[in-house]
């Protein structure tokens, strides 16, 4: 199980639609490849590589059961994704709305010293 | 009018659009004066900038930090390339969380709008994956419905 979570890695990861595909998949439960290989309609080893990128990247884990290993996702990952991007994309409408609010402030400001 | 617009360009590119209310003068000086910023570039509810640290002159640095009542806490660090009072501004920065996250080149730009200001920023990723991680896991709704499912199951 991967501890450490690699930003860089885990972009790279996720800019793949077959991984963001898995990871969907994942998100509703863990799987193990052969079932995950069945709906994207890949070969095994295809789908391995895959989930290697993802492990790699620390936002998936395996565990063993027997003779399979089924996959699910890695809290760590998930998370620290969710926390950037989400903020990113948050940070950016919550600010330019506090903007507004800066500029109309400053705009009083500035008619009050004419006054 | 002041919806913000976000769309891609070419294989590294995202860009912003934002009306104000304000003319360029002001929507400038409150992207480079550390008291104005720290009004409002702050991100979701609950954040604060308690050190906002920033050389508005080319080849100045700036710093940012922000920290939430939870005790959780990050922030950026920049370099400011160059600097035209009050219609454009271009900095590289990165997030530190606490590894380094790929630098985004920013040029933003301020031009009058009738009585307020245009605002448009165009970031510049290091290269398509980075950009199309980006946009197709963070800032498009699509995935927010699978972070909310997400949330529950983990």
């Amino acid at each position: 199980m991967h501890e450490s979570f690699n930003l860089d890695a885990a972009f790279t990861a996720m800019a793949d639609p077959t991984r963001r595909a898995i990871l969907a998949r994942l998100a509703k439960g863990e799987a193990t490849v052969t079932q995950l290989t069945k709906p994207f309609e890949m070969t095994q080893p295809a789908i391995s590589q895959h989930l290697k990128v993802l492990e790699d990247a620390g936002l998936i884990a395996q565990r063993v059961d027997g003779t399979k290993r089924p996959r699910r996702l890695a809290k760590a990952g998930i998370d620290a994704m969710d926390q950037w991007l989400g903020m990113l994309r948050k940070a950016l409408e919550k600010n330019y709305d506090r903007l507004d609010e800066v500029l109309a402030n400053m705009e009083q400001h500035k008619k009050g010293a004419k006054r | 009018m002041s919806r913000l617009t976000l769309k891609t360009e070419g294989d590294t590119h995202i860009i912003v659009t934002r009306r104000f209310a304000a003319p360029p003068e002001a929507v400038y000086r409150a992207h480079t004066d550390p008291k104005l910023i720290q009004k409002w570039m702050l991100g979701p509810e609950g954040w604060t900038m308690p050190v906002c640290i920033n050389e508005a002159k080319a080849g100045g640095k700036f710093r940012y930090e922000w920290t939430n009542a939870k005790g959780q806490g990050f922030h950026i660090t920049g370099e400011f390339l160059e600097l035209t009072p009050y219609s454009r501004i271009v900095h590289v920065e990165r997030m530190h969380l606490p590894d380094p996250t790929p630098e985004n080149h920013v040029e933003t730009k301020f031009e009058p709008d009738g009585t307020g200001t245009l605002m448009t920023m165009r970031m510049t990723l290091p290269d398509a994956a980075t950009r199309a991680a980006m946009l197709k896991t963070g800032m498009e709704h699509g995935m927010e419905a699978s972070y909310v499912r997400l949330e529950g199951i983990i």
